[in-house]
């Protein structure tokens, strides 16, 4: 062990895969995650994003904040925090979900895996501890942060179930949001039919210690398929595409917000179909109750298409090219749909009534030289890119 | 399972006023208390043969004037011994100092002629204040939010009423609202002896010492209380303290109250987010349109509703809700009359030599401590009437200050070292007093807890101080009795506005019930 009071020397930490992702790194470009070093992208990121739609690829998951819920009431406790029923996600299966505080206001969304009758993993964008202790008084519950005992890799693309049963992982039965278990390197492996990316893929789990043992055993059997690791700029964008958000981008956590009307409901981040208004009493509940039977949801999550090629990142919209209406939060071209794309919150009604005379406001820079442009856009479904590889069992042979 | 338009729950002075109001009226309410007797900390109990005490309240200082008529509390009984019992500043070499009247409005005892002045100067001042918060206290806190249903106009006329002091003493008002009675006390008066009294009776069922931060509001809440129109008084009711618990029942009784003791309250049942009734200890569940708890509302929130039916956020509020109980009480049965060198025993006795003989005991507390020289303030009922000890016996109730409600060295041996360390104190202004006892019982804190369910054996059923006061009380999402679980209401001594034998805020609390049903 080092000195704990030297940890100064290395504010940010290093993940089980990062030996391997720093040899890919030839572009040297890194970014700050959850506390730990990562890439942003590593050789080229057009054929890293060309990799998780056309063949297979890569990605560490590690700095995903994981914890573990256990105890006789952990799926009444997750009942209690978060939106969606818990208690009835069946043991090896995983759904997606997103609390709240007392207000009804997102505090993030997330994964949650039911790995047996009464242990959960959930997992997340941002560190939640002090509220999910809080949130356990009073239950028979244990929660504990697991971050740094698990180690993740994401394996997307239409190719991932090959490269998983080439490397001696039958995953062909594995339905999407089901989790299968492997013995591997002497350790266990989980695999879960998930991810960011909207496509056919996988998440894998595995002791640290196991790590990288994992990843060469995946780039060994995957390179037929040509699988390649790959850097956020190139998940970004097909999580885009897949209309997925993301908490800091999209929305601001209520425990974050310092402006009183940043924070967003499930209803204006269209999360509301996952409520359970059923299952009991939730955080949150009554102030959702009041919001929906009262209506008086401010804002709406909606999927734009726009004029032109130009990005839009954290552009603002007006109706009518006058009044400022929205904003966007996450903007690409979407080379899969060749459409440009991006996500934005509307003040409602202009998401639908009075969604027909929306413009984007842009600043192009052009050789030094700001072009000013107002581009239109339409609404449209999310998500923006859906195969239907995503949802086939078993997976079609790429 | 039964059914009721109002379950009450607790049968403390509180629970039988809110019940009582509601019974007048028309709604069918039943009161259910815990234990064998009802009238909650005011009851009183026959500890050993022949002796009667007041279970922890034995003075009365707040009652309610809306009570204390609206119950016709003296039709069903209540009467006094005295509406001002004088008090006596105690002192160790028989130099004893007497206030009489409201307040003390007249000092006897060797006393400077300066300090004479300035306690009269001082006392009408914060009398003024106190006058001017007192219809506060008889009114549903507003709340710092649009479209509340505040009762603007009154509160309109209550602002008028501190406007009206003059520009001048409403400076003043301002200046001292926030300011800690010590500074008040060294700024205006010499005589430690008064000194100390006041700023005894300033912290008494106080967490917090004389310097501590606005403690000198806590004097004018002491100061706002009535008893039948008489501001700042000291009553003793007669046959005791038990007699004002007595015609509470009485008029409940009479206004149609079902009572039931002996039963404690396990659950509030919630079904689709509203309370619908109650789960007793027993098994037995008994259902009703509303339900009320006057009991203190921690308990109420995170163990009666339970985590499950409350949001996080609101769980954590009202864990944080301050409520560190400092006072204990002592209980003596004596074979003889002390003597606390010629003080007159037909009055209160109060043992606080100085501002900082009450500062000191208060320091021990803050690190979980016993301190050696308690400060308290004594009453003989059997001084005052036949009734409560066998012949040329006393019995002596004491509320002693400060106890540590979490000691740091274990609840057996701080009980025992607060117990010697008062009557080591008590044994040097009434010589011989130790040698009197036949019988004695002594509470902490703690044992308050356990036996009448106070959240940490704390007066107010949770800290009175500014920041839990008003709309603060006991925060701010259930400051207007009303909870986030429709149909369940609060009603005890932990809302405004706050503890000692008033009714008032189970008063308050029905008043709002029924107000919420007529709109
Ligand atoms: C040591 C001490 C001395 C005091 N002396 C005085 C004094 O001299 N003068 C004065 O005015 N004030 C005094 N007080 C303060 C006063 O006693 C309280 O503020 C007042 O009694 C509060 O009234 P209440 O009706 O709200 O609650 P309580 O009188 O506490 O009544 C609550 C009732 O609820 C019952 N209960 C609790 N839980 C349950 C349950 N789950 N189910 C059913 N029943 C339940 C309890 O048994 C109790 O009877 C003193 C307090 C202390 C601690």
């Amino acid at each position: 062990m080092t000195d704990p009071r030297l940890h100064f020397k290395t504010p940010l930490r290093q993940t089980p895969f990062h030996s391997r992702v720093a040899e890919a790194n030839v572009l040297n470009k890194w970014a700050a995650w959850g506390g730990y070093t990562t890439a942003l992208e590593l050789s080229d990121g057009e054929m890293e994003y060309s990799a998780i739609r056309n063949s297979a690829s890569l990605y560490d998951l590690c700095p995903m904040v994981k914890y573990r819920i256990s105890g006789a009431d952990a799926g009444a406790y997750l009942n209690r925090l978060t939106i969606r029923n818990a208690a009835i996600l069946a043991v090896g299966s995983v759904h997606y979900t997103a609390w709240c505080d007392d207000e009804g206001k997102l505090l993030d969304d997330g994964t949650l895996f039911r790995w047996a009758d009464t242990e959960y993993m959930l997992c997340c964008q941002e560190r939640h501890l002090p509220w999910l202790l809080d949130t356990a008084a009073g239950f028979d519950v244990a929660v504990a942060e697991i971050t740094e005992e698990i180690a993740a890799l994401s394996l997307q693309g239409p190719c991932s179930a090959s490269v998983l049963n080439a490397a001696g992982f039958d995953v062909k039965a594995l339905k999407p949001f089901r989790m299968a278990r492997f013995a591997f390197d002497g350790g266990e492996l989980t695999v879960s039919r998930t991810g960011f990316t909207g496509d056919l893929g996988y998440e894998l789990w595995i002791a640290p210690d196991h790590a990288v043992s994992l990843w060469d055993k995946l780039m060994e059997a995957g390179a037929p398929w040509g699988i390649r690791p790959i850097g956020t700029h190139a998940l970004d964008t097909a999580r885009i595409e897949a209309g997925f958000i993301v908490a800091n981008a999209d929305f601001i956590p209520a425990h974050q917000a310092l402006r009183e009307d940043r924070v967003r409901s499930p209803f204006e981040m269209a999360l509301d179909w996952m409520i359970d208004w059923d299952k009991g009493h939730f955080n949150g509940r009554r102030a959702l109750v009041a919001e929906r039977n009262g209506s008086t949801s401010k804002w709406a999550l909606v999927g734009l298409d726009i004029d032109s090629n130009v990005s839009t990142e954290g552009s603002i919209i007006y109706h009518d090219k006058k009044r400022e209406v929205g904003h966007i939060t996450a903007a690409t071209w979407s080379p899969a749909t060749k459409r440009n794309i991006a996500i934005a919150q509307l003040l409602r009604p202009y998401h639908d009534q009075k969604s027909d005379n929306l413009w984007v406001e842009v600043y192009a820079l052009r050789e030094l030289q700001y072009a000013k442009l107002m581009l239109r856009a339409k609404v449209t479904p999310r998500p923006f890119f859906n195969p239907a590889r995503r949802r086939a069992t078993p997976p079609g042979n790429y | 399972m039964p059914s009721f338009d109002a379950i009450v729950i607790g049968g403390g002075t509180n629970g039988l006023a809110c019940a009582t109001r509601l019974a007048q009226a028309g709604q069918r309410v039943l009161v259910i208390e815990g234990r064998d007797k009802l009238g909650g900390s005011t009851a009183e109990t026959d500890p050993w043969p022949g002796y009667r005490s007041p279970c922890l309240s034995h003075l009365l200082t707040h009652l309610d004037p809306r009570v204390e008529t609206q119950m016709k509390l003296a039709d069903h009984g209540l009467s006094f011994v005295d509406r001002n019992i004088p008090s006596t500043a105690l002192a160790l070499d028989g130099n004893h100092l007497v206030l009489t009247g409201a307040a003390g409005d007249t000092i006897s005892g060797l006393i400077s002629d300066a300090d004479r002045t300035a306690w009269q100067g001082l006392r009408k001042r914060l009398m003024g204040f106190a006058g001017a918060l007192a219809p506060f206290r008889a009114m549903t806190p507003p709340r710092l939010a649009k479209e509340s249903g505040n009762q603007y106009l009154k509160l309109a006329q209550l602002g008028l009423g501190l406007r009206r002091l003059g520009r001048d003493e409403f400076r003043e008002f301002l200046r001292l609202a926030l300011i800690n009675i010590a500074d008040v006390l060294e700024d205006d008066l010499a005589d430690d002896r008064l000194r100390g009294l006041v700023a005894f009776d300033t912290v008494l069922g106080a967490w917090m010492g004389p310097r501590s931060p606005n403690s000198l509001f806590l004097y004018l809440n002491r100061l706002s209380g009535e008893i039948s129109g008489k501001r700042g008084a000291t009553a003793l009711p007669r046959s005791g303290m038990g007699s004002v618990a007595t015609a509470m029942i009485q008029s409940a009784k009479t206004a149609g109250v079902e009572l039931k003791s002996g039963a404690m309250v396990e659950r509030i049942i919630v079904e689709n987010d509203r309370a619908t009734g109650v789960a007793l200890a027993s098994g037995e569940e008994i259902s009703a349109t509303t339900v009320i708890s006057a009991i203190n509302p921690k308990t109420t929130f995170l163990d009666l509703v339970g985590p499950r039916h409350i949001d996080t956020g609101f769980a954590n509020r009202t864990r944080n809700i301050r409520s560190r109980g400092g006072a204990a009480k002592l209980h003596l049965a004596l074979k003889g009359t002390p003597d606390f060198r010629g003080a007159n025993l037909r009055s209160r006795l109060v043992i606080a030599p100085s501002i900082r003989s009450v500062e000191d005991a208060f320091n021990a507390v803050k690190y979980g401590e016993v301190p050696t020289r308690p400060v308290m303030e004594i009453i003989l009922p059997s001084a005052f009437e036949a009734g409560h000890a066998p012949d040329g016996h006393h019995v002596l109730s004491a509320i002693v200050q400060f106890a540590p409600h979490e000691p740091k060295d274990g609840k057996e041996s701080a009980r025992n070292a607060m117990l010697e360390n008062t009557l080591s104190v008590l044994e040097d202004h009434a010589p011989g007093i130790r040698a009197l006892i036949e019988h004695s019982d002594f509470l902490m804190p703690y044992d308050i807890e356990d036996r009448y369910g106070m959240a940490g054996g704390n007066w107010h059923h949770g800290e009175l101080a500014v920041e839990q006061m008003l709309f603060l009380r006991p925060f701010p999402a259930v400051a207007q009795y009303s909870t986030p679980i429709a149909g369940l209401w609060l009603a005890g001594a932990g809302n405004h506005p706050g503890g000692g034998v008033s009714g008032a805020p189970g008063w308050n609390a029905a008043e709002r019930i029924l107000s919420r049903g007529r709109s």
